[in-house]
């Protein structure tokens, strides 16, 4: 019994790091080591297990109050719109990092969340009458798909439950056929590729290329105004922080450690007793949903949902984000997506043609040279310090 | 007949025209402990993966307690209360020790309750560590372990699933010769209160651990009977002769 006792502690510990390694690397975190738990009289065991929670809140310190303050309204705006990316990278880091899907497609679920939450708006504003787009492209009669997304109830229940019903069809689908690896990964960009086509092609209904735009109001505040912005931007990092807290909770727990055990040896899963395609469904599904609250968040912080904005690439450079920031870690993900935003609107000003390739550059770079990514880099770091220190 | 737990009856398998398997019958009793034995390619692992679901017969029926085995998924036949290792011993090298037996523990549980946290470790768990004598390593990550270790592990994995029936496929393979007598001692405690099934190639462990032991050949039942029965039967002397004549003579003498 005693060898449990002793990693009691470990598994009661409150928040994580969110510059936390992945369970990969348990030394740098203090988990459980081979001579049994983390010491319970304290010690760098109980440093290790309080530097978790003290890097989130001190994290959770800086956005909350640190950067409203510091940032100038825009600079405000394009952090919000990166954390809106954050929270779809959480959901991928939660798929691939953890459950090994690797999903090219999430633009499809952040663009359904998306569209729930720009219909509402526009008809909203139109107040009764035709959204504006639609009086441009001669629809003389509200489609009756719009009609229900007038209840703000209805459209923001359905910024979760079109993406997570979507994901558990899919999930259904394809991986009780066992289809998985390259071959999801492909039908998943597909996915993407035809919910842009059907976009586009649909004018009338969705906007065509140029999506929604346009939005005054949203819940009575002005949109245009700063303290809206400013009010977003705090909704946006809330939502991000207890979405986090989720997913931390999730891999944490048994689900988290059946989902690692599926990534890395779901044939030998099944003769667990699990049913390995009803794990990897409801983790899609969970993605699913966080991609489609951000695509929702997204909408009012940024003006516009288009097709532009949920595509094959779009979706790809999520992706490449999170293997940047470092999959196997939630943190990693989070973090990946904030840098390439930066990185993204920095590059786009100066060097336009270059963008495109620095990012597959990156991409490569991380792949073979630090496949666990800059949270990856960030615990060897931490590793090589901690172990200085212990041999002074 | 109704103590049976595993009735096997005309049991085929071909791979790409190949019989693997070509008509076993086989029936192991409750609480029995049974040796599988066989030359290389007998078909051995190939009747396991049958049991378990993991391959599909052309023909034949696999009866467990009453119940077709055959058709069913590989999660249904665990949840039905049959259990396996593998040749090649598979843990989950990213998870710790307990988190493998708790895993193995678990299945039984409704999947919404493995969202919440572990507290504290069940006492299947903490059964399987003491039986398989892992308890100080119980917070170690799977994947510094030692081969042996490995396959305790995976028959703590086993135990934990509190299973019927435990076919357990070449468990002392790549042991040495102190773990395979703590391998044996386990097999023997673990077979006190369970049904086991034991693929087994060392002739040295059959002879000391083995009671019953049915003989494959070439994918049919050659022969069924005490490891004596077994040893003086002359088909069996000339196959394991005939394949390999070192180990072999050695074996059977
Ligand atoms: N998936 C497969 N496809 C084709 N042939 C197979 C397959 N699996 C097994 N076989 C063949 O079936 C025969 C029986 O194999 P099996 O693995 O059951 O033998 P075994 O008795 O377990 O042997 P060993 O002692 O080497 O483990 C062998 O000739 C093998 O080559
Ligand atoms: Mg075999």
């Amino acid at each position: 019994m005693t060898a449990f006792q002793d990693s009691q502690p470990a598994i009661e510990a409150p928040p994580p790091d969110p510059a936390a390694p992945a369970p990969a690397e348990p030394s740098v975190t203090g988990g459980p080591s081979v001579t049994g738990g983390p010491s319970v009289t304290g010690g760098p065991g109980r440093r290790a297990r309080l530097a978790g929670p003290a890097a989130f809140a001190a994290v959770a310190v800086v956005m909350l109050v640190v950067m409203p303050l510091a940032l100038e309204p825009f600079r405000l705006g394009l952090l919000a719109k990166y954390l809106c990316y954050a929270i779809v990278a959480l959901g991928i880091g939660l798929a691939w990092g953890k459950g090994g899907m690797l999903t090219l497609g999430q633009g499809v679920f952040f663009g359904l969340g998306g569209y729930a939450m720009g219909m509402y708006l526009k008809l909203h504003d139109a107040g009764g009458d035709l959204p504006d787009f639609m009086v441009w492209s001669g629809v003389e009669k509200l489609p009756a798909l719009w009609g229900p997304f007038g209840n703000p109830a209805f459209a923001l229940a359905m910024v979760v439950v079109l993406p997570v019903v979507m994901a558990l069809l899919l999930g259904a689908l394809v991986f009780r056929q066992r289809v998985r690896g390259a071959y999801f990964a492909i039908l998943t960009q597909a996915l993407a590729a035809a919910l842009v086509i059907l976009l586009v092609g649909q004018q009338g209904l969705t906007g065509g290329t140029n999506g929604l735009t346009n939005f005054f109001d949203f819940f009575g505040q002005d949109l245009a105004a700063d303290s809206t912005q400013r009010g977003l931007y705090l909704v946006v990092a809330l939502v991000l922080g207890v979405l986090y807290l989720a997913a931390w909770q999730l891999v944490r727990s048994r689900f988290g450690r059946l989902l690692v055990a599926v990534r890395d040896g779901e044939d030998r899963v099944r003769f667990l007793g699990y049913d390995p395609a009803t794990v990897k469904t409801l983790t899609f599904a969970i993605s699913a949903g966080m991609a489609g609250i951000a695509g929702a968040l997204f909408v009012p912080v940024v003006g516009i949902i288009s097709p532009a904005l949920l595509g094959v690439v779009p979706s790809l450079e999520l992706v490449v984000a999170v293997a940047v920031g470092g999959r196997y870690a939630l943190a990693g993900a989070v973090l990946g997506a904030v840098v390439m935003g930066y990185a993204k609107t920095y590059f786009s000003e100066e060097l336009p043609e270059a963008w495109l390739y620095l990012q597959g550059a990156l991409f490569i770079l991380v792949m073979t040279l630090a496949p666990k990514g800059l949270a990856g880099v960030a615990a060897a770091l931490r590793h090589v310090r901690t172990s200085r220190r212990a041999a002074a | 007949m109704s103590d049976n737990l595993l009735e096997i009856r005309g049991l085929q398998v071909a791979f790409d025209g190949f019989r693997a398997l070509d008509g076993v019958d086989l029936t192991v009793g409750a609480g029995e402990l049974r040796f599988l034995i066989g030359p290389n390619g007998a078909g051995k692992t190939t009747l396991i993966d049958v049991i378990t679901g993991l391959t599909r017969p052309t023909a034949g029926s696999v009866r467990f307690g009453g119940q077709e085995l055959v058709g069913r998924r590989e999660h249904q036949i665990v949840r039905l209360g049959v259990g396996r290792t593998f040749q090649t011993s598979v843990v989950f090298e990213e998870l710790t020790v307990l988190e493998n037996l708790d895993l193995a523990a678990s299945f039984r549980r409704p999947l919404w309750s493995l969202l919440r946290s572990r507290r504290g470790v069940p006492e299947t768990v903490d059964k399987a560590l003491e039986t398989t004598g892992l308890t100080a390593l119980a917070g170690s990550r799977a994947g510094v372990l030692s081969h042996g270790q490995r396959q305790w592990l995976e028959i703590g994995m086993l135990i934990a699933q509190e299973p019927r029936l435990l076919l357990l496929d070449e468990p002392v393979a790549g042991m040495a010769q102190d773990e395979r007598a703590r391998t044996g001692e386990l097999l023997t405690q673990v077979a006190r209160d369970h049904t086991v099934i034991v693929v087994e190639h060392d002739m040295e462990f059959l002879r000391r651990y083995a009671s019953q032991v049915t003989v494959l050949h070439e994918g049919r039942v050659l022969t069924e009977g005490s490891v004596e029965q077994v040893r003086a039967d002359p088909r069996v002397q000339e196959i394991y002769l005939g394949r390999a004549r070192e180990g072999a003579e050695d074996a059977v003498r």
